[in-house]
């Protein structure tokens, strides 16, 4: 049972800067996701809380206690990786065994944890079994198991599921919750899928480009996020782009065909005149039948996925491309024209420069 | 490859056929010639064994050829000695240098390495005269240390483990760390059990050219009762005028055989799958 605090972290490689400050203070038995694309660095900040990675800058302390200088056995923390590193000539139980084997701890209470972990993870019949003979969900249980048994402060976890096939990850993922949810361990987990970052945190930490782009619950990410990259990155399809100017009273929004989308609450009368980025989700979208101030999407493809169809078409003079996410079936044909309309409180606005989220 | 003629499936036993006489008739004729008297090989060479195999047998573990100065069984307990010691020295020192050069970030660690490499060049006839010099200097002329540590580095052993160690994946290492292990520990108990296999591989390899090294213990050995068999064997034929114990020579040769045989048979299964397989 512990808290963490990330204290403005930083972590150069060389002369090359990849964390560039992040801070966030994780709660007793959160489950907090570190989400974003390859390459953004979310696997480094975890690296850098197991302590496998030396902290630049800042400061990271588990229960109060700075960390930094510590080895990653004395942080009290337990990691699974992305392979799952499972000791390819030890038995499911040794793998299990071997951490508290090394911390000396009696056998007979090694036996107890190894068994309960076991009964847990449902792995007590393959306790003799060598990793190799295992399959990819049950060796992800292994792994999941020798943390299991270290009753550590932390769990850490590197994209665990990313090596399972589809059907696996969705019941791993619930297993996971499941997990967290009996044991109440602080855990961190990085991934890349943001349909496991949604179902599993608490909160997410989105990353771009090493920095923390958005802090908060999965709803409030998916509602407001705070940057560009956020709403481009979650939700999928992916969120559509417009260029947009705010009319001057700052109470309408004149998108591309001389069309006019009303601003939610107050309008922004700071923004008046401005241009700015419209985002709108495709699942936002509504077929209507009125013509005036909807928007006109030239259908180009169709895609029927079931429960829902995903029209992709041009909009506008510029043949903007737009996605839209009907619920139900239909039939377009190509070429044909849709009218669609979106509540105003469904608009996302960003700033052309920082592409930061226009509050309103 | 997979043509069923008949006539193709013969010759190719043929040819395995003859390969296999080929190789096997030296070592026929070499036991039947340890199985007569002195006197019946020397006049006409017999093609079947005689009648003095034990007798021969016997002289040569407990008496050996006469002017030597050791028998056969000390001879073989030495070159047993040389070649256990240099397959395990062997293994030990690579083991550790590969996991120092993988595994540890150090000034000059490329150096070191490329410094190893080089040395896979230099075959031990060539540095053989420094090399005495030293062994000399160290007084372990005549000495079992003087037979093996001169032989024990090895590049390449060095170099089969560096290769092993760089496929194991760095999370090994890392899980290890965080279950509260040290480097000791990672070696002895992750990697160590890991190279299984190439170790017992190696171990067949480097047993053999223990127990065939000639030049080497040639140079060093004085002393008889330090004498390696194989060179127990080229003494017995420097009998000048007189007439070899032939009878005596093919027996120890025989001998000779054995226990490198031994290893490879009770060893080839470790020895193909580390040949071909890793274990992840």
């Amino acid at each position: 049972m512990a808290d963490v605090s990330l204290r403005d972290i930083y972590k150069s490689f060389g002369k090359n800067e990849v964390i560039h400050g992040i801070s966030c203070d994780i709660q007793d038995g959160e489950f907090i996701v570190i989400l974003g694309p390859s390459g953004c660095g979310k696997s480094t900040v975890l690296r850098m809380i197991a302590g496998l990675e030396v902290i630049t800058n800042g400061e990271i302390a588990i229960n109060g206690n700075v960390v930094n200088q510590l080895e990653p056995a004395d942080r009290d923390i337990a990691m699974v990786f992305q392979n799952y590193a499972l000791y390819p000539h030890m038995t499911v139980f040794k793998n299990m065994a071997y951490g508290l084997k090394i911390r000396r701890m009696a056998k007979a209470e090694i036996e107890k944890r190894v068994q309960r972990a076991a009964e847990i993870l449902e792995l007590t019949e393959f306790l003799d079994r060598k990793p190799r003979q295992l399959s990819g969900g049950q060796r992800q249980r292994v792994a999941m198991g020798r943390c299991i048994v270290r009753e550590p402060k932390v769990f850490l976890f590197d994209e665990p599921l990313s090596n399972l096939d589809a059907k696996l990850r969705v019941q791993m993922r619930l297993e996971l919750r499941n997990l967290h949810e009996a044991l109440g361990i602080t855990s961190v987990y990085v991934t890349h899928d943001q349909v496991e970052a949604m179902t599993l945190g608490d909160r997410l930490i989105v990353m771009d480009d090493g920095y923390a782009a958005q802090i908060g619950s999965p709803l409030e990410v998916y509602e407001r996020p705070a940057t560009r990259f956020v709403a481009g990155f979650i939700g999928s399809p992916a969120m559509n782009f417009l260029d947009a100017r705010l009319r001057s009273d700052g109470k309408s929004i004149e998108i591309p065909g001389g069309i006019n989308l009303p601003v939610d609450s107050g309008g922004l009368p700071d923004y008046g005149g401005k241009q700015v980025t419209l985002g709108i989700r495709p699942e936002h979208f509504e077929l209507t039948e009125q013509k005036e101030d909807a928007m006109h999407l030239r259908v180009n493809h169709v895609e029927l996925l079931g429960a829902d169809t995903l029209v992709h078409g041009h909009f506008g003079d510029e043949k903007t491309l737009l996605t839209a996410r009907l619920p139900d079936i239909y039939h377009f044909k190509k070429g044909a024209t849709l009218s669609l309309t979106v509540s105003p409180e469904k608009l996302h606005l960003f700033d052309m420069e920082s592409e930061s989220r226009i509050q309103n | 490859m997979v043509e069923h003629r008949p006539w193709l499936t013969f010759l190719t036993h043929a040819i395995l056929l003859l390969g296999c006489l080929i190789i096997a008739f030296p070592i026929y004729t070499t036991f039947v010639a340890s199985t007569h008297s002195l006197d019946a090989i020397t006049s006409s060479f017999p093609f079947l064994p005689g009648r003095h195999l034990i007798e021969n047998y016997h002289q040569a573990l407990t008496a050996g050829s006469g002017e030597v100065g050791a028998t056969v069984g000390t001879m073989m307990m030495n070159s047993l000695i040389m070649a256990l010691g240099i397959a395990f020295g062997k293994i030990s020192i690579s083991l550790l240098s590969a996991f120092a050069i993988v595994y540890f970030k150090f000034r000059f660690r490329m150096f070191f390495f490329w410094m190893i490499f080089i040395t896979l060049m230099l075959p031990v006839e060539v540095r053989i005269l420094p090399t005495h010099k030293v062994v000399a200097d160290l007084n372990m002329l005549d000495s079992y240390s003087g037979l093996i540590f001169p032989l024990i580095a090895s590049a390449t052993a060095t170099f089969l483990f560096r290769q092993f160690f760089m496929t194991v994946p760095d999370e090994l290492c890392e899980a290890v760390r965080i279950d509260g292990g040290g480097p000791i520990r990672f070696f002895f108990d992750i990697l160590v059990p890991m190279s299984r296999t190439s170790i017992a591989a190696l171990f067949v390899i480097l047993f053999i050219y223990g127990w065939n090294q000639y030049l080497w213990p040639l140079l060093i050995t004085t002393d008889e009762s330090y004498y390696t068999l194989l060179i127990g064997i080229k003494r017995m034929l420097d009998v000048g005028e007189g007439q070899a114990d032939w009878q005596i020579i093919m027996a120890s040769t025989m001998l000779a055989m054995i226990p490198p045989v031994l290893v490879v048979i009770f060893m080839q299964k470790q020895f193909v799958r580390g040949m071909t397989e890793t274990e992840k």
